[in-house]
């Protein structure tokens, strides 16, 4: 109960010196707003008594601002008089906050129009999304003032033009109606001059203590505006502290860069200049800091292999990792291992490789000694040219002793390169937080300050930071997107800024400062961490843009300058300079000493390829986003290897409680094939509770098995013997089966890179006869313009899904929530297919991006009885929505099954923060219409007009479908394949080429160019991947 | 086959002695038999019967504004299966819709008498299935409201139906078809209304009758033009026999995916359809006749030559059966011979094997005669072969659904309480419009019976071999 009357004293509004919303300013805004009916009653109700209580109160939901005493009624809540009261004002306050969201009308038009504003006609600007202290740099689509869709901006070093899913989903977070859009106080709404009197009242209070008990919370921070901020109000205020914790952050590469060079050291890798790489635990392609232009530059260096006179040869990758990744999918060779195991191997590698220090571990399985001899041969026969690359959550002895072997063969300063680190402040954030806890227990912390974070959620376990912070820190402020788990916590809530809405800097993996600016006014009043930090400062009312252009003023980024680095979206010249850095060979011994064999299961916690850390749990697209690997959406589950499965009687989908030390968490369990045997992974993130309405309840929260400590052997798993169902969008069952069937049926061809040198035409060879246009009794129809094509390059998708999201922004693509994913009915006009190859134990994953083929012998076209679908005159497959009477015979008789059909009403019709998120060319689709890819037909129709405006053919490149456009990898090329010399005529004349079931004769306009391996002779004779057994 | 009927009863040593008609009947009788089941006070189990049937009839109109509230997600339907109930449900109606017609028209022309006593009964139930089955395709797509569209009429839009696409066949062949069927039984109805007309003694009942006899007196002129009428619209009505459920079978058979298309669909989904049909018109009429003492009018020899027909065309579907496994490794195409391996072992391998069952294995009972002449018999496997039908169009369409050619997209399904409840609804549809006929409208055609008591043969003896001028 002591939550209860912490934070919910009785509203007393006469003595309360706060005034609510202004009421005469509301009804001013109605009767303005000339609205329908409706608002009249919401009138008069703004003028009733009850109304004006309501206004100074929290949102009923609020439960702890219930009165429970009051009514003689305790523990029984709030009384009926008072939930009708709230239920009523709820409605009322639900229609006024809506009212003011709403951009204010202009009902005049413009005298003068104002430069580039022209409907219909989006403006681009540059900005940055910052995840985890490492900015991606992006262009942001603007409709008449609204974002609408983000893409990579080209002169981004993070990005090169592509994007990852989250950046691309962000945009629908800023339209999240969930997200906070007042302040309040004690639960009450308030105002941010309230907040700035009551902070600049204490100020000199807290002077007098030198800042003694003032505590800010940051996630990593990698602005440097902010970063500058803090240390100057650490210095106005020398005993108060800035502590910074990321949940998902990269801690273990600090650490070990701490321990082995003895100094800070951010490390990146240059992938277009090796040859080899080995990635422990490593999905560098799709996840970490530089995960996009990772991928990028390898990419780039595997088609580079696949040129018939590509002076390079292949690039190979060896990934050894616990549980499949996207990077393991695309691996040459992969060897699961636990995580104890990992260590062991990278001990055992770095002795066979004489690095200094190193001692051969203790015992090894049979598989990893046979890589450790092929592995270590390869990178030595690539000195200079080889990568070693840690994973962000491996142990931190694996990245040191990663760094060290980079440093035995000589890749530090070509391919690995040693650099001050990106983030501001370095420190052991566990530490951190560690010491905060510990001072908050202490009873030293007056006022803890949380800017963007929700440490009562994802702080570690052991500290049960919600409660020690509710009991023992006077004065609690929290400033955040969301009402979360922290803010129920927190006296003070202050909704926060989405990026979108606000001036800010970061800086990407390699140093490289971008500045993130505003493209919509904050929506509901949202503040910014510099604005808060402001308060504290002498110059309290200062605006983000003010402060930001301040701190680059100092800087020395004049007018000019500033400018430029607001259009190109990067500060120039501010990448990270390379240092040489030592690494110590006592701290190599140490790390090689700390390779104890560890007993039973092991958990690996990672954040949620889809939700992250939790922080994304609130959008759909991203819940609704299959993950790579096991194609699961809204949920995460245990991931466990075929035998644990099989030893503890285990099924996909019962619920099991783990067991780690004394901490327990129920969940479903997944079985996951090529999962390291005694390897359990679960993924961080969901369990929420305070997420909004799309988040709560999704998942379970595995946050209550993270704990500071080193320790995940020894993990106990037993069966509750219930189950719980999980929505995958690919069948979960007969894996084998499915894999046997798409091998036969060469779904996705391939082979190694030997097969290819020797018969490079190999995948014609593949399946069925697939007829051509001349085995038809009809001559073929004559694209006299252009004929549009698309091909998928499977040799470098990684599966990591930007396409998938891309397309679902672009095109107005509703979710449909785990129910109907679990009924098939998910509405994804790109999917990408996994298949598995090989044993449970250790199979082979292809990815197989696949969505409408626009069929030259379309079979959706015939069977249409309406004509809604039909070919256009440049060959494109074309959806008529109006038409469409849904008899869904299109989509049985596609073979490709990219047809979507709106079972329901998915699209919410009526939220109008969620119709500002969409892209006003295409056209939003009711229920019982079939939907698929247009190859962006919006995007085509736009290139064409400004074609025509200038009197010339469209160019190749001109058009870029979003998938495309996304796509880290370059996997997609798009154009007219009428052009001989477009690219995507190019890669269609590659050997490799082929038409998925082509033997249909359908024709497809999307083509695949197979996949080639590359793998090491050495390992394929012995053929340990494939054994997977370990020991 | 039915032809040779007639004269191999004689050999068979049973059929002969069952005559057509109980002995002892005189027109007058026979007339006074049927009529009264529908002159008589209404039966206390007709209350109860159509009680439940109405009841039914609530299930299926809150299934259909359940639908219209909420749309085609209410059901199971999912991608990769896009069609479920409401086609399997519809093709199985049209199936059983089948049995009037060929009884009508098909056994007319051959001259088959013994039809006499089943037809009007057997045209009833096909329009009342037809009417069921035409429920569905409108209801199945996703906006009911623009169902329309499918049919050509002048438009501002200035737009046509697609015309290669068999679901704008299918238009024209059910439509066409229940047409055709209503105007045969309504036609054939004529001389009875009359007969019901001038057998009530309530003023209403007189007045509704002889609105529907149209002013019908039995002249010779008017018998004349009846039979030439009658016999025009069975000439017309005879194609479409086959024609309806060819098309259907169109419907599967035009799309690519294995286990939909394969050649033999059109015959044998003809056949199953007759197949259905009889199966249908045996699980009434063996209840009903106890029900309303029509014995005398449908013996068991009529149970016996439909359990023949049940048998013949239950052959042709076994072989139907056959030939799929046949052409899927005749193919040599991967992606069949897996479809019919999946059929056999995968997810929906019990409903395979159920519909073997039921189809294939059980109908050969009836190479039995002493499974043809007992009704109880008859009936339990009359009711096998209705669910065998209705299994059938669930194998195909859901198991070829559910494994198509990309493995990544395979499905499963599972019908909802909606699906249930519109297929409960329209089986409870069937039984309401079934029970207000059988109670208002003789379900045997009088006149046609009365050529049937023995003086009428006697009369017409010398002319043995070519009976059923009609009844003039």
């Amino acid at each position: 109960m002591t939550t209860l009357e912490e934070t919910s004293p009785r509203p007393d509004h006469a003595s309360s010196p706060r005034k609510g919303l202004d009421l005469a300013t509301v009804r001013q805004r109605l009767q303005d707003a000339q609205g329908p009916q409706y608002w009249r009653s919401l009138e008069e109700l703004a003028g009733s008594e009850g109304f004006q209580e309501m206004l100074h109160r929290e949102f009923p939901r609020f439960a702890a601002e219930w009165p429970s005493e009051e009514n003689g009624n305790a523990g029984n809540g709030v009384s009926r008089r008072g939930f009708l009261e709230l239920a009523a004002a709820s409605l009322a306050l639900a229609g006024l906050t809506a009212c003011t969201s709403q951009p204010a009308e202009t009902i005049v038009p413009f005298v003068r129009q104002p430069e580039n504003y022209i409907p219909g006609h989006p403006l681009y600007y540059a900005t940055a999304i910052e995840l985890a202290g490492t900015a991606l740099g992006l262009l942001a689509e603007s409709h008449l003032g609204r974002p609408t869709k983000l893409e990579g901006n080209p002169e981004h070093p993070a990005s090169l033009g592509a994007t990852d899913a989250v950046a691309q989903a962000s945009v629908l977070s800023l339209y999240d109606p969930d997200r906070s859009q007042t302040q309040t106080y004690l639960g009450k709404i308030s105002s941010w001059e309230d907040l700035a009197a009551e902070i600049r009242a204490s100020l000199p209070a807290l002077e007098a203590l030198a800042g003694d008990g003032l505590r800010i919370l940051t996630r990593t921070v990698s602005s440097p505006t902010l970063a500058a901020q803090l240390t100057a109000l650490e210095e106005r205020f020398p005993k108060a502290r800035w502590h910074q914790y990321e949940p998902c952050g990269d801690h273990a590469a600090r650490a070990a860069a701490r321990s082995s060079f003895g100094q800070p050291v951010s490390t990146r890798f240059d992938f277009s200049r090796a040859d080899v790489v080995l990635a422990l635990d490593a999905d560098f392609l799709t996840s970490g800091p530089g995960a996009v232009r990772y991928a990028k530059d390898f990419s780039k260096r595997r088609r580079a292999g696949l040129a018939e006179d590509g002076p390079q040869g292949m690039n190979r990758l060896y990934v050894a990792e616990s549980s499949p990744s996207n990077t393991g999918a695309t691996a040459d060779h992969r060897l699961a291992l636990a995580p104890s195991e990992l260590l062991r191997f990278t001990a055992a590698l770095a002795t066979e490789l004489h690095v200094s220090g190193a001692q051969a571990p203790g015992e090894l399985s049979q598989p990893a000694r046979e890589w450790i001899t092929a592995v270590a041969a390869d990178l030595t026969a690539h000195r200079g040219t080889s990568v070693v690359i840690p994973g962000v959550y491996a142990a931190p002895q694996v990245h040191l002793l990663a760094q060290a072997i980079n440093a035995a063969l000589g890749n530090v300063g070509s391919t690995v390169i040693h650099s001050e680190p990106s983030g501001e402040r370095d420190e052991d954030q566990l530490e951190s937080i560690g010491q905060l806890v510990a001072d908050m227990r202490a009873g030293k912390v007056d006022t803890l300050l949380i800017l963007d974070g929700n440490p009562a959620y994802d702080a570690p376990a052991e500290f049960d930071f919600a409660a020690t912070m509710l009991a023992q820190v006077k004065t609690r402020i929290h400033l955040s997107l969301y009402r979360d788990e922290t803010s129920e916590y927190c006296q003070w809530h202050i909704p926060a800024a989405h990026f979108l809405e606000s001036w800010s800097d970061c800086r990407a993996f390699d140093g490289t400062a971008s500045l993130v600016q505003p493209l919509i006014e904050p929506l509901h009043g949202g503040r910014t961490a510099h604005e808060v930090i402001a308060l504290f400062s002498d110059i309290t009312d200062a605006t983000a843009h003010e402060l930001v252009r301040q701190y680059w003023q100092d800087q020395g980024l004049d007018e000019a300058r500033w400018r430029q680095a607001l259009h190109d979206g990067v500060i120039a010249d501010t990448a990270a300079t390379a240092i040489t850095v030592e690494v110590s060979q006592a701290a190599v011994s140490e790390a090689c000493s700390q390779t104890a064999t560890v007993s039973g299961l092991e958990l690996c916690l990672r954040p949620d390829p889809s939700v992250f850390d939790g922080r994304f749990a609130n959008n759909a697209w991203l819940q609704e986003l299959p993950k790579s690997l096991t194609k699961l959406t809204w949920d995460n589950a245990f991931l466990i290897s075929p035998a644990t499965a099989e030893e503890y009687g285990l099924k996909t989908e019962d619920l099991v409680e783990v067991r780690l030390g004394e901490r327990k968490v129920v969940g479903p369990v997944w079985i996951m094939p090529g999962q390291a045997e005694r390897a359990i992974t679960a993924h961080l993130g969901y369990g929420r509770t305070h997420a909004g309405r799309v988040g709560n309840g999704a998942g379970f929260d595995a946050y209550a098995l993270f704990t500071t400590s080193a320790v995940s052997g020894g993990v106990q798993l037993a069966a509750t013997g219930a189950t719980y169902p999980l929505s995958s969008t690919q069948q979960h069952f007969a894996v084998e089966l499915q894999s046997s069937e798409a091998d036969a049926r060469h779904l996705v061809r391939h082979a190694d890179y030997e097969t290819y040198q020797r018969q490079p035409d190999f995948a014609q060879h593949m399946g069925h006869h697939a007829p051509g246009p001349e085995e038809s009794m009809f001559p073929p129809w004559e694209y006299k313009g252009y004929a549009w094509g698309l091909a998928v390059d499977l040799n470098t998708c990684t599966g990591c899904n930007a396409c998938v999201t891309a397309c679902q922004s672009e095109n107005n693509i509703p979710v449909v929530g785990k129910e109907q994913v679990g009924n098939g009915r998910e509405m994804h006009w790109i999917r990408i297919d996994r298949y598995y190859q090989g044993g449970l134990e250790d199979p082979d994953v292809h990815f197989q991006p696949v969505m409408c083929m626009h069929c030259e012998q379309a079979p959706c076209e015939v069977v249409c009885p309406v004509a809604a679908t039909t070919h256009s005159s440049e060959g494109l497959n074309e959806m008529t929505y109006n038409r469409c009477v849904g008899t869904r015979y299109c989509s049985n008789n596609c073979p490709y099954k990219v047809r979507r059909f709106n079972f329901l009403s998915y699209t919410d019709h009526d939220t109008d923060l969620l119709a500002m998120a969409r892209n006003p060319d295409v056209t939003v689709r009711s229920r019982g219409v079939m939907e698929k890819c247009s190859y962006c037909v919006q995007r085509i129709n736009h290139a064409r007009i400004e074609a025509k405006k200038k009197d010339r053919p469209i160019r190749d490149g001109e058009i870029q479908t979003a998938c495309q456009q996304a796509c880290p990898a370059d996997a997609l090329v798009f154009g007219d394949i009428n052009d001989a010399d477009s690219a995507v005529s190019q890669s269609k004349a590659s050997p490799l080429n082929y038409a998925l079931l082509g033997d249909l004769g359908t024709r497809p306009r999307t083509t695949y160019l197979a996949k080639v391996t590359n793998p090491n002779p050495a390992l394929v004779r012995g053929q340990p991947a494939h054994d997977g057994g370990h020991g | 086959m039915a032809t040779l009927e007639g004269r191999a009863g004689g050999k068979g040593g049973g059929n002969a002695e069952i005559p057509f008609i109980a002995p002892g009947h005189t027109p007058a009788s026979v007339t006074e038999a049927i009529s009264e089941v529908v002159t008589q006070k209404t039966p206390k189990w007709w209350y109860a019967g159509f009680g439940v049937a109405f009841l039914l009839v609530n299930v299926l109109l809150m299934s259909i504004t359940w639908l219209l509230v909420k749309g085609t997600g209410v059901w199971g339907n999912n991608v990769p299966v896009a069609w479920a109930f409401p086609i399997i449900n519809f093709v199985w109606w049209i199936g059983i819709g089948h049995a009037g017609t060929l009884i009508s028209a098909i056994l007319l022309l051959l001259r088959q008498d013994w039809r006499t006593s089943i037809n009007r009964f057997a045209e009833a139930m096909t329009l009342f299935a037809v009417a069921c089955a035409g429920i569905y395709p409108i209801l199945h797509v996703g906006r009911p409201w623009l169902a329309y569209w499918l049919t050509p009429y002048p438009n501002t839009m200035g737009l046509w139906p697609q015309f290669r696409s068999p679901l704008v066949w299918d238009v024209f062949a059910v439509t066409t078809y229940a047409i055709v069927s209503a105007l045969f039984w309504y036609t054939g109805l004529i001389p009875d209304l009359a007969t019901l007309r001038d057998r009530s003694t309530n003023r209403f009942a007189q007045v509704v009758y002889g609105f529907g006899a149209m002013g019908w007196r039995g002249t010779a002129k008017h018998w004349h033009n009846y039979e030439t009428a009658y016999l025009l619209l069975a000439g017309l009505a005879t194609p479409l026999v086959i024609s309806v459920h060819t098309v259907v079978s169109f419907d599967f058979s035009v799309a690519q995916l294995p286990g939909w298309h394969a050649t033999i669909f059109p015959p044998y989904f003809v056949a199953g359809a007759i197949f259905a049909g009889f199966a249908m018109v045996l699980t009434l009429t063996i209840p009903l006749r106890s029900l309303f003492n029509l014995k005398d009018f449908i013996t068991d020899r009529h149970l016996a030559n439909m359990a023949k027909i049940l048998l013949l065309t239950g052959l042709i579907v076994l072989y139907g059966y056959i030939m799929e496994g046949f052409f899927a490794w005749f193919s040599g195409h991967h992606d069949e011979g897996f479809m019919m391996w999946n059929r056999i072992t995968g997810p929906y391998r019990y409903q395979w094997w159920a519909l073997i069952l039921c189809n294939g294995l059980i109908p050969q009972l009836l190479w039995l005669r002493k499974v043809r002449h007992t009704p109880w018999m008859l009936f339990l496997v009359a009711m096998v072969v209705n669910v065998g039908m209705w299994l059938e169009r669930f194998v195909i369409i859901v198991t070829s659904l559910t494994r198509d050619f990309l493995v990544s997209s395979w499905g499963s399904f599972s019908p909802t309480i909606w699906d249930w409840g519109l297929f409960v609804g329209t089986i409870g549809l069937f039984m309401a419009l079934l029970f207000l006929f059988l109670r208002f409208l003789p379900m045997i055609s009088i006149f046609e019976m009365r050529t049937m008591v023995p003086e009428a043969k006697l009369d017409r003896s010398k002319t043995a071999g070519e009976p059923s001028q009609g009844a003039s």
